[in-house]
């Protein structure tokens, strides 16, 4: 649904992305992580056709963001950083008027602009001035006015980052909702634990350059190394008794716990355990040692940063 | 094609709905729609009883015309703030994105904006007239004819197509709302000026001439929107931040253009300079037409109009004027005050001339200007074909040759050559260029201009001034004799 190849845009002598590589499936959310102005903008705005690239190409649902910028902008629904709403309007006219300006029926424009005020929560403000919405408000509004033509692609810019908790639940359910109904998705963002808990792609985005790309998994193993586990047992155990395979490397020791960095986690934890079992030893908890994105953005970043230093 | 034509209305309407939302829009215009045409009432009564002490009737009957023109402008200059912030606003706002990234085409944004800037202005001029018109009808005073009224209200509909598109213009290539509000004085001191011609055209009752203006300014009007939209890119709508004039950018620009990768003199002639020639080639096609055109037409108006003066004059001033021009004039004399340096500044401040009245016009006056120089010809040879009637010892075509081809031969060339560049620089404005800013198009479009000025104009321009001051007099006289 979104593919891109070696996309890259100049500003006079500043080369804002540089050769960006992308490929997303539809049902799928890709993230883009990045410090501000490292890109991330400007990459989703090359999506929407707003900016041409200067090298390279991009097919957004189908299209070439060059040669058909009309089909993508109708086939793409964007959440900007700032929300773009007109503040004398309210919120039935401002879905009303993008209704209009996405050519949708008067009907389906009715049914669909009080399915997500009601959904987002604003059916009682709707008929009230936009200017009178509190920041939560104006961003769930702009939210509904991306959603408001059930575009095939949604580009979204922060889509949480006003919001109160329950709000911000209410929008990671539409888009994980969105996902399944194999809608392709790219999120801008800093709320790295949101970003773990809806994205199946992370893309981290430095200087222009896409600086790693992957799962969740493949980044933590890229950045952080080897998932490692920690066995804690109930009584004290000679851990040289355990056949371990091959991949798991014993770390560290104790009488009643031990560390292990595995290699292929599906095959050898199942046979840790089996072992475990075998020897009578009572596990009392098998857990993996918590590595979070947070953690690979910082080590990658700084590995970004030492490196261009050392340059 | 209606679907297409109904979003430009939406969003012209959207923003219609906003204006009338806003007091500090509707206010201003509601004064000026209905207390300005009772001071101006109060005015022109006042004045009325004044002049009517001296029998200023003539003046009197124009007073109203021109009120009615002062009254309609008003409003445009109030709704002018409205369109000056139509793009940049939105921008400043952040609400631009959300309408570029919607399937909009760039025409239909454009125009959609277009709409409301000129339609909000002209609803209130044409009410403050009718208002004013109604007061006028409640008092001793001479209503303007039809065609006057006529040309009145078309006149307002240019200056607000006018000012509204120019400041449209420079909305989307501004970057903040002030300073598309500086630069709004290039829109209101430029009509400030063409209105005070048209008020003197009123006065003067010259109706043939305002026709003429309302045609200008409603050319150069729709060519200003030609050019809004062949500059309109999202792009910089989203891209730029900051305006400042690079001083450094705009030097480095000029001058890769002007030089085009020459490593010498020889190659930049060869190269450089023809490729520019073979851009501008039909352009200079285009002024050649234009040429034969003016040529025929100041020709023809000699004949007619010269033609029926000698009928209508007396014997006795036929005589006086071949008494006159059977003289032979004393060329050394002009030698003294007509050198080679003067004839090649003179020269070379035409075709400067020619080129920024086409700049700001988008070639339409640097035409006029061309077609005046070169329509100059034309009324030379008729008028010594109108005298060879009377005295039979003069041959038009010997004088013409002696005194107008051996210079001709070079400066009528650099003439058109340099009106060429001119009207390639304007079309090419007017044109869209995708992937390039209107200053990047300006800059580029300047050196090739420059570079056909310097390397062919200038060098011919300097050969024709010699051949005027040190040639053509001795084969004139030589004609003459």
């Amino acid at each position: 649904m979104i593919e891109t190849h070696d996309l890259s845009k100049q500003f006079n002598e500043f080369l804002a992305v540089d050769g960006v590589n992308l490929s997303i499936e539809a049902g799928q959310i890709l993230a883009l992580l990045g410090q501000n102005g490292a890109g991330k903008t400007t990459t989703v705005r090359m999506l929407t056709a707003l900016l041409h690239p200067t090298r390279g190409w991009a097919r957004v649902a189908g299209y070439d963001v060059v040669k058909n910028g009309h089909d993508v902008r109708a086939s793409v629904g964007v959440l900007t950083e700032q929300h773009g709403l007109y503040m004398r309007m309210t919120a039935v006219e401002y879905l009303e008027f993008f209704g209009q300006v996405y050519s949708l029926s008067s009907e389906y424009r009715k049914s669909r602009s009080d399915h997500l005020l009601e959904y987002f929560g604003l059916a009682e403000a709707a008929h009230r001035r936009i200017g009178e919405y509190s920041k939560g408000m104006r961003q769930k509004l702009a939210l509904a006015r991306a959603m408001m033509h059930d575009p095939g692609v949604l580009l979204l810019d922060e889509p949480t980052s006003a919001m109160d908790p329950e709000s911000a639940r209410l929008v990671r359910d539409e888009i994980s909702r969105l996902k399944s109904t194999k809608r392709t998705i790219v999120i801008c963002s800093h709320n790295l634990t949101e970003v773990e808990s809806l994205a199946d792609q992370i893309a981290i985005i430095y200087r222009g350059r896409i600086l790693l790309q992957g799962t969740l998994e493949e980044l933590k193993r890229k950045v952080l190394g080897l998932p490692e586990y920690q066995i804690q047992l109930a009584d004290a155990w000679d851990s040289s008794r355990l056949g371990l395979p091959k991949d798991v490397e014993i770390l560290s020791r104790t009488a009643t716990s031990f560390k292990v960095r595995v290699e292929r986690p599906q095959e050898s934890n199942p046979q840790i355990l089996r072992s475990l079992a075998a020897t009578s030893a009572a596990v009392v908890a098998f857990q993996e040692e918590p590595r979070t994105l947070e953690q690979v953005y910082l080590k990658a970043m700084a590995e970004a940063k030492g490196l261009e230093h050392v340059q | 094609m209606f679907n297409k034509l109904r979003l430009v209305w939406l969003v012209a309407g959207r923003e219609l709905k906003d204006q009338f939302r806003d007091w500090r829009v509707l206010t201003p215009m509601v004064i000026l729609v209905f207390c300005f045409p009772i001071l101006m009432n109060e005015f022109a009564k006042q004045t009325v009883d004044f002049l009517n002490q001296y029998s200023a009737n003539l003046i009197l009957e124009r007073l109203v015309p021109f009120s009615i023109m002062i009254i309609g402008f008003f409003p445009i200059t109030i709704s002018l703030v409205v369109a000056l912030e139509a793009f940049v606003g939105e921008k400043e706002r952040g609400t631009i994105e959300p309408m570029l990234s919607a399937p909009l085409d760039n025409w239909q944004l454009y125009f959609g904006k277009l709409l409301v800037g000129v339609i909000t202005p002209l609803v209130a001029s044409y009410l403050s007239i009718a208002f004013y018109l109604v007061l006028v009808s409640r008092q001793n005073l001479v209503m303007p004819p039809f065609i006057i009224m006529l040309q009145l209200l078309l006149l307002t509909t240019a200056h607000a197509t006018l000012m509204v598109s120019a400041a449209i213009v420079i909305s989307v290539q501004s970057t903040t709302v002030k300073a598309a509000n500086l630069l709004a004085s290039f829109i209101v001191i430029p009509v400030a000026i063409l209105m005070q011609g048209e008020a003197v055209m009123l006065f003067w009752g010259n109706e043939q001439v305002l026709w003429l203006a309302i045609a200008g300014v409603m050319i150069i009007a729709l060519l200003l929107i030609r050019v809004g939209i062949a500059h309109f890119q999202r792009e910089y709508l989203l891209g730029r931040e900051i305006d400042t004039i690079n001083l450094r950018w705009l030097w480095r620009t000029f001058r890769m253009n002007f030089l085009g990768g020459a490593r010498s003199f020889g190659e930049w002639y060869q190269h450089v300079l023809g490729s520019a020639l073979r851009r501008i080639a039909p352009a200079i096609f285009v002024i050649v037409l234009v040429a034969g055109a003016s040529l025929w037409m100041s020709y023809d108006w000699v004949i007619v109009n010269v033609t029926d003066v000698i009928n209508k004059a007396s014997a006795e001033n036929l005589e006086k004027i071949a008494a006159r021009a059977s003289e032979i004039p004393n060329l050394s004399s002009l030698k003294e005050n007509i050198n080679a340096p003067f004839l090649f500044l003179n020269n070379t401040r035409a075709v400067t001339l020619i080129f920024f009245a086409g700049l700001f016009s988008f070639s339409v006056l640097g035409v006029l200007l061309y077609m005046v120089n070169i329509g100059l010809i034309g009324g030379v040879f008729a008028l010594l074909q109108l005298l060879s009637n009377q005295m039979p010892n003069i041959q038009p075509a010997q004088i013409f040759f002696a005194g107008v081809l051996p210079h001709g031969i070079f400066e009528i060339p650099a003439l058109m050559i340099g009106s060429a560049a001119m009207l390639y620089m304007g079309v090419t404005i007017v044109t869209p260029q995708t992937g390039k800013s209107m200053g990047e198009v300006i800059l580029e479009l300047f050196a090739d201009w420059t570079k056909i000025f310097i390397g062919l104009v200038v060098p011919l321009l300097a050969v024709a001034a010699l051949v005027e001051a040190y040639i053509t007099p001795a084969l004139l006289a030589n004609a003459l004799k």
